[in-house]
C-alpha cells in the first residue's frame, strides 16, 4: 500500500506554491523562477480500478460542480463525455484479448493529463488564462479566459470543456487549490483501492516500476508506465496492462503531441503574418516618400473638358 | 465604342469646369462604408486574439469575452455587405486584355507613369485584383471563420478540422489585411480618389487620367436618361 497523505493540520498553512512558481503563463511573457518546486504526479493504475467512480463523485463534490442527470446510452461511461463540470470520467471499455481470449475490462479515468508541454497554454490568446506552475501542474484561470475555444484545439488529449453557462472553458486542476496546503487531488482521496495515488513525480514513477513488476508477473507481459514524451511527459500517468497499445483505453492516444498545425499557427504564422502587414504599411509609406502623390494635371482636366465639349452634340 | 464596356448604373458625366463624374451612387458608398468599417473592427479585434502583444485591443470591445463575442457577428455584417458590394461591381471587374498589358508595366504604375499605360476602363487590374482578391478571402474567412465559432458550431466539425480553419483564417486574416493596406495606400497616394466613395464624384480629369476608356464611354453614350446638370455646360 502506498502511504496515504496525512490530513493537513487544523492551523492555517503557507500555501506551497503560487504565484511566484509559474514557469509558463498563456500569451505572456514570463520570467522564470530560479526555483522549481519538486513536479508532482497523479498515477492512475487502471489495472487496480474498480469502476466505483467514487472519484467522479469526489471531483464534483469538492469542486462544488453539479452535473445534469443525462439519458443512459449503452455504456457505464456516465455523462457520456467530460464536461465543463465533469472535470474526469470514468471510461469504460470491454475488450477481448485476442491472446487469452477473456474479456478485459479496461476502465480508465479520463481527464487533464498536465502536459509538461502544454497544447492548451500554448493556443491561448488571453494572457495569463492558463499557467503552468513549476511543480507541473497546469491551471486555468477563469477570470481571465475569454471563452474562445482555442485551448480545446491546443489540447491533444481533448480535455478542455466550454462551458455553455459562463462561456469559460474547464478543466482538472489536479485540486492545485488541495496540493497547494499537501493535499492529494480529491480523486486520489476517495479512491478505495489505491488505483489512484499522488506524490512528486519521481515516488510515481517509483511505485509504478513496482506495479508493472507485478503485472508483468501476473502475464501482463506488456504492462508498462503510460508517460507520453511528445508532450515532454505528464503529471498525470497511467498504468496501463497494455502499453504497448494506449489507444484501446477509450482512444487514449498511441504518441500525443501537439499539433504540427497548432504549432505552425502559434509559431511561424504570427511572426510572419505581422512582417507582412507591417511590410505592406511601411512599403506603402516609403513609395509616397520616393514617387510622392500621383496627382491629376491641369492638362488631364483641360483634355476631360475638352472631351466633353466635344462629346456632347 | 459602341457596346457597353463597364460602365455601371448610376456613372455619368457632367461637363463644366472642371468636369465631375459620377462613379458610385449612394447605395454603393453606403454598401462600402459598412463594409470598412466592419472590416476595420474585424482586423482590431481579430489582431488582438491573433498575437498576444495586440491582446489590449480588446479593451475597444469591452474585454476578452466581448471581442470573442462581437467578432464574429461582425464578419456576418460585413459578409453580407461585401456580398451586395460584389453584386454591384463584379461585372467592371471582369479580367480585359488591357489588363494583362497594365500587370507587365508595373513598374511604371509604380513610378506613376500614367502615359505610358493603355487607356483603362473603370477599374485598373489593381483595382481588379483587389476586388477579387476581397471576395476570394472573404468566402474563405467566413468559412473558416464559422468551423471556429465555438459558441454555436463548435459540435459540428471534428477538433482536427478546426485548427485546420484556425490557421486558415489567421493566414487569410493577414492576407486580407495586407490588401485593404494596398487597398486604402492607393486611394490615399492616387489624389482625387477619396472623394468618388465620400461625394460619389471625381474629376474629369482624374477620370482621364486613370480611367479614360470608362470616361470616353461614359461620353460618348451619354444617353437622355443622364439629365440632370446636363443643361449647363458654358461655365
Amino acid at each position: 500500500m502506498f502511504p496515504p497523505i496525512p490530513n493537513p493540520p487544523v492551523t492555517p498553512t503557507p500555501a506551497k506554491f503560487g504565484e511566484g512558481d509559474l514557469i509558463r503563463r498563456s500569451a505572456s511573457n514570463l520570467r522564470v523562477p530560479v526555483e522549481f518546486k519538486e513536479p508532482v504526479a497523479k498515477l492512475i493504475d487502471v489495472s487496480k480500478c474498480i469502476g466505483c467512480k467514487a472519484c467522479q463523485a469526489a471531483c464534483l463534490e469538492w469542486n462544488e460542480l453539479h452535473e445534469e442527470i443525462g439519458t443512459f446510452n449503452g455504456s457505464y461511461t456516465n455523462p457520456p463525455d467530460l464536461t465543463e463540470n465533469s472535470l474526469t470520467l470514468m471510461r469504460f471499455t470491454e475488450w477481448v484479448n485476442p491472446e487469452t481470449d477473456t474479456l478485459e475490462w479496461l476502465i480508465r479515468k479520463d481527464g487533464c493529463m498536465h502536459c509538461a508541454d502544454p497544447g492548451c497554454l500554448k493556443a491561448c490568446p488571453a494572457p495569463g488564462a492558463i499557467v503552468q506552475y513549476s511543480n507541473g501542474i497546469v491551471d486555468f484561470d477563469h477570470d481571465r479566459c475569454i471563452g474562445c475555444g482555442y485551448c480545446v484545439k491546443g489540447c491533444p488529449f481533448n480535455i478542455p470543456r466550454i462551458s455553455k453557462a459562463d462561456h469559460k472553458a474547464y478543466k482538472c486542476t489536479l485540486c492545485s487549490d488541495r496540493v497547494a496546503v499537501g493535499q492529494g487531488p480529491a480523486c486520489q482521496k476517495a479512491c478505495p483501492t489505491q488505483a489512484i495515488v499522488f506524490g512528486t513525480k519521481t515516488q510515481m514513477k517509483e511505485w509504478a516500476e513496482g506495479r508493472i513488476k507485478d503485472l508483468k508477473s501476473r502475464g501482463y507481459k506488456n504492462a508498462g508506465l503510460y508517460d507520453p514524451p511528445g508532450v515532454g511527459g505528464t503529471h498525470v500517468m497511467y498504468v496501463l496492462q497494455h502499453a504497448d497499445q494506449p489507444s484501446l483505453y477509450a482512444g487514449l492516444p498511441d504518441n500525443p503531441r501537439i499539433s504540427r498545425i497548432v504549432e505552425a499557427w502559434k509559431g511561424v504564422t504570427k511572426y510572419v503574418g505581422l512582417g507582412v502587414m507591417g511590410f505592406a504599411a511601411i512599403a506603402g509609406a516609403l513609395h509616397y516618400l520616393v514617387a510622392g502623390a500621383n496627382k491629376v494635371t491641369p492638362e488631364d482636366e483641360a483634355n476631360a473638358e475638352k472631351l466633353t465639349e466635344g462629346g456632347r452634340s | 465604342m459602341s457596346a457597353p464596356y463597364d460602365v455601371e448604373s448610376g456613372d455619368a458625366v457632367h461637363p463644366g469646369h472642371p468636369v465631375q463624374v459620377d462613379r458610385y451612387t449612394v447605395g454603393a458608398r453606403i454598401n462600402h462604408w459598412i463594409t470598412a468599417i466592419s472590416l476595420i473592427l474585424l482586423a482590431i479585434s481579430g489582431l488582438a486574439l491573433f498575437h498576444p502583444s495586440l491582446f489590449f485591443l480588446t479593451g475597444l470591445f469591452g474585454g476578452g469575452q466581448m471581442t470573442r463575442t462581437i467578432h464574429p457577428w461582425i464578419g456576418v455584417v460585413l459578409f453580407f455587405s461585401f456580398f451586395g458590394m460584389f453584386l454591384r461591381f463584379w461585372k467592371a471587374n471582369l479580367w480585359k486584355s488591357e489588363d494583362g498589358t497594365w500587370m507587365r508595366r508595373i513598374r511604371d504604375v509604380i513610378a506613376g507613369h500614367e502615359e505610358k499605360l493603355p487607356e483603362l476602363g473603370k477599374y485598373n487590374a489593381g483595382q481588379k485584383l483587389v476586388f477579387w482578391g476581397m471576395s476570394f478571402l472573404i468566402v474563405v474567412l467566413i468559412a473558416s471563420g464559422v468551423v471556429i465559432w465555438n459558441a454555436y458550431f463548435s459540435t459540428f466539425t471534428s477538433i482536427g478540422q478546426q485548427r485546420v480553419a484556425l490557421l486558415v483564417h489567421s493566414v487569410a486574416a493577414v492576407a486580407i489585411i495586407s490588401l485593404w493596406i494596398v487597398h486604402v495606400y492607393a486611394a490615399i497616394w492616387v489624389k482625387g480618389t477619396i472623394s468618388a466613395m465620400t461625394r460619389g464624384q471625381v474629376t474629369g480629369g482624374w477620370a482621364w487620367r486613370h480611367h479614360r476608356k470608362w470616361l470616353r464611354e461614359l461620353v460618348s453614350r451619354k444617353t437622355p436618361g443622364s439629365s440632370g446638370t446636363r443643361g449647363t455646360p458654358a461655365e
